[in-house]
């Protein structure tokens, strides 16, 4: 019999919150491993491409392949510039990406502050409008605008790269949807002021919606970064391609032999590098944007 | 000028830029693309005309009706169907996708450190998405010399049998199979892990602490509050899934595979860019995106009409 019942029972607390504690770092540490193997499978295929793009011919065509390149050369980072114009597709993707970017952002907000704010005759029917286009999807509208690039003479033109992608509902709905949640006291407080309407909308309403508009401005630029086959159809000339169709005028220089891997990984990293760096500077605001779209629907 | 006169002139001149666009590249092709898939629409490479004949629903009758051969049924157009059956069967990978993205979301809702590190990783493939992603995917399944099959043989060797990864993306049985591996590494951790994780995040915390005191267990507590709170997000992130799964399989195939071997990994969207850009049928392309805008649309009304039903608190 102990003769101390109370520190009795506050040991036997101590040993079972030890316990606890030792189930919660085993959790812990079990979930770390699953976070971990995922985390390896996800950058795997990223770590084959460098360790790929360092290579020479004769070690890409070994078999099984090895990790680790041996010689490390850093010339297919060199040649990928001069065996495509790999210069003139990062310009004109940057260039294209630049100007669709700055363009929807700034039209989809004017539009959204007529949208939310002003009223006017047939606004709730055009608004409709935009809506229902929403959901249509885009080959639908591919063809005639395609057609209508080739009656315009816009084929391999930089309008035509930006021009038809510069507009979309998508971008006005989504920053409708947030302007519609700032509250208007501040509103009437300019108004009363005697502040213009552009000015209610330069000096309130833009400031309090930078992070919709980084929102939109993230997911625009990476999309059209990414986006290939609207610049397949309207380009045919290596002066007006951007990345990703020059990325496949590499396959083109191949179709007769075995492609050099190395040159195609090294290009593509460098493709895909800006998007990257891009994303993990505005992270928060890509998943804040995924958030606002995803439950609004 | 009336204050509300004047507000309205004010409206339009803001809306104006983006209605004019609105009206160019979007609404008025819609409707044009409309008209298109009634008529025989030929765009002629060079020099680049159009030349159209009206032909009723002749499109779709080739699209989508059958006739009668050797006393059988044959469909008009046979490659559609199959191309329809290769979208589908490709989709396969969704509840993989969504079940993935759930676990992943499970797991960075445990407030664990650097997750943020883990959420930025995860998320590559979908950021990188693009030519260069399936440029990479072509070299990893390369039969010869590509990852996955060096990979497949060294395990082997290390049991000491002789294995040989399959041919992939040439072969006709294993091409299929191989996209939807990548299409799973590509879209798991993205934004339906984030779409996920903002649902878990969303239930409240006392609905936990309080079935912990009724004794519940880790499973238990999944199955009777988690798993329904998420149900709305689940339903969305399916709805979205197959939309927009229908309308995907174009860059991949025109990149990895030419939509091959022997048309297997032919979607409806290359089928469209096909006879758009590469047979100049700009009516026949316009009829097959119609259709299917018809089976979003249909997706959609479900969706309209079930989306607060099927979910349950």
């Amino acid at each position: 019999m102990s003769e101390n019942p109370i520190t009795d029972a506050s040991e036997e607390l101590m040993i079972s919150k030890r316990k606890r504690a030792k189930k919660e770092a085993a959790r812990k540490a079990l979930l770390y491993i699953v976070l971990a193997v995922g985390s390896v499978s996800m950058i795997l295929p990223f770590l084959w491409m460098i360790s790929t793009s360092l290579k020479t011919p004769q070690a890409i065509y070994t078999f099984p392949p090895k990790w680790i390149p041996d010689p490390v050369i850093f010339k297919s980072y060199l040649k990928v510039w001069k065996i495509v114009p790999f210069a003139r597709f990062y310009l004109n993707s940057v260039f294209v990406a630049f100007c669709v970017t700055l363009g929807q952002v700034m039209t989809s907000a004017f539009a959204a502050y007529s949208f939310s704010r002003l009223r006017f005759p047939g606004r709730d029917k055009i608004f409709f409008a935009y809506l229902a286009t929403l959901m249509i999807p885009y080959s639908v509208i591919l063809v005639p605008v395609y057609i209508l690039m080739v009656y315009f003479r816009w084929i391999d033109s930089y309008k035509a790269l930006i021009l038809p992608a510069m507009f979309t509902a998508y971008g006005t709905f989504l920053l409708r949807q947030f302007f519609m949640t700032i509250p208007r006291d501040l509103e009437d407080a300019a108004r009363i002021d005697g502040s213009s309407l552009f000015g209610i909308f330069w000096r309130i309403i833009l400031p309090l919606s930078k992070p919709a508009l980084a929102t939109l401005t993230m997911f625009t630029f990476m999309a059209n970064w990414n986006n290939f086959m609207w610049p397949l159809l309207v380009t045919n000339s290596t002066e007006k391609a951007t990345l990703p169709v020059g990325l496949s005028y590499f396959q083109e220089v191949y179709q007769y032999t075995q492609p050099d891997w190395s040159l195609l990984m090294a290009g593509s990293l460098l493709a895909m590098l800006p998007v990257i760096l891009f994303f993990m500077l505005n992270q928060r605001f890509f998943v804040e944007g995924i958030k606002l779209t995803g439950i609004k629907g | 000028m009336k204050a509300k006169t004047r507000e309205a002139l004010i409206a339009y001149i803001f809306l104006l830029p983006n209605l004019l666009g609105f009206l160019i590249f979007t609404s008025i092709p819609v409707l044009v693309s409309l008209g298109l898939s009634f008529f025989d629409a030929q765009l002629a490479p060079w020099p680049q005309v159009l030349t159209t004949k009206f032909i009723g629903f002749g499109n779709f009758i080739r699209l989508l009706g059958f006739h009668l051969q050797d006393g059988a049924w044959a469909a008009n157009d046979p490659n559609f169907w199959k191309f329809t059956g290769n979208t589908m069967f490709l989709m396969m990978v969704i509840p993989f996708q969504i079940f993935g993205s759930l676990i992943i979301a499970l797991i960075m809702n445990q407030k664990l450190k650097g997750m943020v590190a883990f959420r930025t990783i995860y998320f590559l493939p979908t950021i990188s998405n693009g030519v260069a992603i399936y440029l990479l995917w072509q070299w990893v399944y390369n039969p010869n010399f590509g990852l996955l099959n060096g990979m497949i043989a060294k395990f082997g060797s290390m049991l000491n049998m002789e294995l040989q990864g399959p041919h992939w993306l040439s072969s006709e049985a294993w091409a299929k199979p191989s996209l939807m591996i990548m299409g799973l590494w590509v879209v798991i951790g993205g934004h339906n892990a984030i779409l996920y994780l903002a649902a878990l995040q969303n239930i409240p915390k006392d609905f936990y602490d309080a079935a912990s005191i009724d004794g519940a267990s880790h499973s238990q507590k999944f199955w009777s509050i988690t798993w329904p709170m998420i149900g709305p997000t689940t339903f969305f992130i399916t709805i979205m899934s197959v939309i927009f799964g229908f309308q995907s399989g174009f860059m991949q195939a025109y990149i990895m595979t030419r939509g091959g071997p022997n048309g297997a990994t032919t979607t409806i969207e290359y089928y469209i860019f096909k006879n758009l850009y590469e047979w100049h049928h700009a009516g026949y392309a316009a009829s097959i995106a119609w259709f299917l805008f018809l089976i979003v649309f249909l997706i959609t009304l479900f969706n309209w009409r079930f989306g607060g039903k099927l979910v349950h608190y």
